[in-house]
């Protein structure tokens, strides 16, 4: 199989910063934060590289939505190796609303305007943990989906995926195109090395408007609170189980 | 843009002064990378490699392959292509992790490659810095003996000409590297009738017959960087192992340590920011009379100046790349940026013992080992008075223009 792969790439708060939730409750504090790619889209960028570097495809497509800040996180994709990047703007108000089901209907009409053979993303984003986007894009497209991928190989026109799930790990062959989600033991990304950083600077992003590829982002959720976990309280140490048992009964939590 | 045009008129040789608001993307993504590559590969192993004065191998490849052994190399000798601010930004967060490595790419990068490029020939060049940039091979730079550090025009050791070979004799001292090495430049007296204008410099394979190495130093700090004397007893080198013209050794070597100086400073941001982190985390964690130490105003007065002298000596250090950079002398900055940095560093890990109380002086937290290895940050590379004599110098010579 030869041709051009999609990544998806999201800008996301770093993880190391302490999350604080906005005064005002509707969301948590982004201004001056620092941001940077989410580790599972570092994970698929890096798979879609040495997919390119084995000759197994011929092109990797960074592609990211978002404010103008997402072009740092292409840029950042450019410098490890993707060959150029799509920027589809979405800032203010649609961006706040932005969520999976926006973004795979965004993700579905690039694949059909890049004509497109794989879509790799992360599982997951680490700010809302959904999950979703994959599988809303894998289903939009009518293609088969390979999710949680510790292990994926081309063999032919098939991809064998080895998935993490609950129960271990499940091994599948899937027809392309396809879409694939990677999960964290997938691969190990590489360094944005100096060379790289260089060169992705003659790399080139296009900028793309939703509207351009007739999306609709209006969302169907509204979120009406958000609000830091409760505080973590001191435990209280009982004698025996009966005392326990009867403490979990008390309090209703059995 | 405008406001650049007009700091330049302005500030003549600041024209880069508005771009340190706001880094260039290539350098942010390479700071991104070193600041990344510090945090998971560095600062795990460095207390490690301090404890067994072991030399980072492994790091120094890895970093080699991600560029930054010979940052300011063209790309065609295998080099990265890029300025010294990039290499200022590198370093600092490479020396962050750990600051033996830091000195290990400071002395290969502004120490040994630096005048390779700047005074070598052609062939020198292909020679003498392809194979040094992967990280696979290190150089160092043999200008202190024993009998002069400061003083570096007394430099005793001899070179004579011997048919086609130099010959040359004497011990140097005090050299970062040494024991890792695959090349040195010494610096040594080809005519003594000259005094400083008879110094020359030469290129020196390693290990080489002639040549061998004093004991590994059991240095205070920068402990996974070998410090060791190099003797030389009859060590002959080809005519063409000259580096520059004879007798021009003691401007390459003044010239060098300029930019080594750059690198040092970004070595001392390095600790000096270490410290601070080290010291910050703990302010807020540590309870004391009720409350995180980090609320009381002898505590938040200490973190104010340690973020103000650091952040100081960083803008110097910037200022003198850009400088640099923009091929304006830059002879003052540089040393104003090794010495404010320096103390920099000496004052926040002197700090962070402060704020951590007994913790900072166990080898449980990292203070300690920043306290031992800040310490050599003021001495090598031209020490704060040499570094004072220097600015003066410069100052006394702008006012009698």
């Amino acid at each position: 199989m030869s041709g051009r792969v999609l990544v998806g790439v999201k800008r996301v708060i770093d993880y190391a910063v302490k999350i604080r939730v906005k005064p005002d409750h509707t969301g948590v504090v982004t201004d001056g934060v620092k941001h940077s790619m989410n580790p599972f889209c570092e994970i698929a960028v890096e798979e879609a590289v040495k997919l390119k570097e084995k000759k197994l495809i011929k092109e990797v497509v960074a592609v990211s939505c978002g404010p103008q800040q997402s072009q740092e996180t292409i840029r950042t994709a450019l410098a490890m190796g993707a060959d150029r990047g799509i920027h589809v703007e979405v800032s203010g108000k649609d961006y706040d609303s932005l969520g999976p089901l926006q973004v795979s209907k965004i993700l579905a009409a690039l694949a059909k305007k890049e004509e497109a053979q794989l879509i790799i993303l992360g599982k997951q984003a680490i700010d809302d943990d959904c999950n979703q986007t994959g599988q809303m894009t894998a289903a939009l497209l009518d293609w088969p989906q390979g999710t949680f991928a510790s292990e994926v190989s081309l063999e032919a026109e098939k991809i064998k995926v080895v998935r993490e799930i609950d129960g271990g790990l499940e091994t599948i062959k899937i027809n392309t195109p396809a879409v694939l989600t990677a999960d964290l033991r997938l691969n190990t990304p590489r360094y944005a090395t100096l060379p790289n950083i260089m060169k992705a600077k003659k790399k080139k992003i296009a900028n793309v408007k939703p509207a351009d590829l007739g999306v609709d982002l209006t969302s169907r959720l509204e979120v009406l609170r958000v609000d830091e976990p409760p505080q973590r309280e001191a435990g209280v140490k009982v004698e025996t189980v009966e005392d326990l048992v009867a403490k979990l009964k008390d309090t209703g939590k059995i | 843009t405008a406001v650049a045009q007009e700091v330049e008129r302005v500030v003549p040789g600041c024209r880069g002064l508005s771009q340190l608001a706001e880094l260039p993307e290539t350098h942010q993504l390479l700071r991104q990378t070193c600041r990344d590559y510090a945090d998971k590969e560095l600062i795990p192993v460095a207390a490690k490699l301090d404890k067994e004065h072991a030399y980072p191998a492994k790091q120094i490849k890895e970093l080699g392959s991600i560029g930054v052994m010979a940052i300011e190399v063209p790309e065609d000798l295998g080099g990265a292509g890029m300025d010294y601010l990039a290499y200022c930004l590198a370093l600092e967060e490479i020396s962050r992790g750990c600051a033996s490595t830091g000195v290990i790419v400071s002395v290969n990068n502004s120490l040994y490659v630096g005048p390779v490029l700047k005074f070598g020939t052609e062939e020198q060049k292909k020679r003498w810095i392809s194979p040094f940039t992967t990280g696979e091979k290190v150089g160092c730079f043999a200008l202190s003996e024993p009998g002069n550090g400061s003083d570096a025009g007394a430099a005793s050791t001899m070179a004579h000409q011997d048919g086609d070979h130099w010959v040359l004799n004497g011990t140097k001292a005090w050299i970062t590297n040494s024991w890792d090495a695959s090349a040195v430049i010494v610096f040594a007296t080809t005519d003594k009738k000259l005094k400083h204008k008879g110094i020359s410099a030469f290129l020196v394979p390693m290990p080489h017959s002639g040549l061998s190495l004093g004991k590994k130093e059991d240095k205070l700090g920068i402990r996974a960087s070998s410090t060791a004397n190099i003797i030389l007893e009859d060590c002959r080198i080809p005519l063409d192992n000259m580096l520059g013209s004879r007798g021009a050794g003691f401007k390459i070597a003044m010239q060098t340590l300029d930019s080594g100086r750059l690198g040092i400073a970004s070595q001392a941001l390095g600790i000096a920011q270490a410290s601070l982190d080290c010291a910050a985390d703990y302010a807020l964690k540590r309870t004391a009379f009720g409350a995180p130490i980090g609320k009381l105003q002898a505590i938040q007065f200490k973190l104010a100046d340690m973020a103000v002298a650091l952040e100081s000596a960083r803008l110097l250090t910037w200022k003198a790349a850009l400088l640099r950079d923009s091929k304006k002398p830059f002879t003052k900055e540089a040393a104003m940026a090794k010495l404010s940095a320096s103390e920099a560093a000496t004052f926040c890990s002197h700090q962070a013992i402060q704020i951590l109380g007994g913790m900072g002086y166990v080898t449980d937290m990292p203070a300690e080992r920043h306290y031992r290895d800040a310490r050599i940050t003021e001495i090598y590379e031209g020490t704060s008075e040499i570094q004072r004599l220097v600015i003066a110098g410069q100052i006394l010579k702008e006012y009698q223009l």
